[in-house]
């Protein structure tokens, strides 16, 4: 019997080879949407428990990736709903695309400030699109809904932004 | 000026402010802490969430007190 219908048929070595497979990369995904290591490692953990727990539902022939990303969305958007009305931001994710230092820092932190408290549906694509440049229909794939949907939500949250930034007196822009 | 330029400006403000993270790496095996969350929280395929017992239990009261009801349920079926 195959790999992943050992795991739909409930069986637990299946089920341990495909969190080793596939952690690493729904861990990278889940922390490209809170940008937290800590909460991202807590979510990976719960979006296979989710696995594990619908696995009688997934089809041995499909596509367990794009199943267990859908999964990891699903979860990371949980906590984005969960964790809106707590004020502090999610920490900064140093590396080798690192914030531009030249930028000042005040306007760094109204930039965040905006982003942060945007509306979990669209911060989650904006994040996704704007910030991790993923292609429209992966994230559409990955939200379950239209790549037009995508497009719409981006196209509102970057309204709400430059609002919100030109209310906190940063220059975004004519509209 | 059109969405895409609109799009360019605000991710170009974004990038200078939130640094994207497509280079954190998982750094440690978290099978350990996903065997002990099905030790205590066993994924169980037939569990049902309260509410769904809560349904039945108001649907069962009124097939019970309003026997009348039952073929307007089978209709509506």
């Amino acid at each position: 019997m195959e790999l992943l219908e050992r795991f739909a048929a409930g069986d637990l070595e299946a089920f341990e080879a495909l969190f080793r497979q596939h952690q690493k990369e729904v861990y990278a995904w889940i922390v490209r949407i809170v940008r937290d290591t800590g909460i991202a490692e807590d979510l990976t953990v719960e979006t296979f428990w989710r696995i594990h727990k619908y696995r009688a539902r997934f089809d041995p022939n499909g596509n367990f990736r794009a199943w267990a990303r859908r999964i990891a969305t699903n979860a990371a958007f949980d906590h984005l709903r969960k964790a809106r009305r707590e004020t502090e931001l999610p920490e900064d994710l140093a590396g080798p695309g690192a914030a531009d230092p030249a930028v000042r820092r005040e306007t760094r932190e109204h930039i965040k400030q905006a982003f942060f408290h945007l509306p979990p549906r669209y911060r989650l694509v904006a994040t996704l699109a704007l910030i991790e440049e993923e292609p429209y229909n992966k994230i559409a794939e990955a939200v379950g809904i239209s790549a037009g949907l995508v497009k719409m939500r981006v196209y509102r949250a970057v309204r709400i932004l430059r609002k919100q930034l030109n209310s906190m007196g940063v220059e975004a822009g004519a509209r | 000026m059109n969405n895409e330029e609109n799009n360019k400006e605000i991710k170009e403000l974004l990038k200078q402010a939130i640094a994207p993270a497509r280079h954190a790496e998982l750094r440690r095996d978290l099978w350990p802490r996903m065997l002990r969350k099905l030790e205590e929280q066993p994924a169980a395929m037939g569990a049902v969430p309260w509410f769904d017992w809560a349904l039945a239990a108001v649907l069962g009261a009124v097939l019970v007190f309003f026997p009348g009801s039952i073929p307007a349920l089978l209709y509506h079926l």
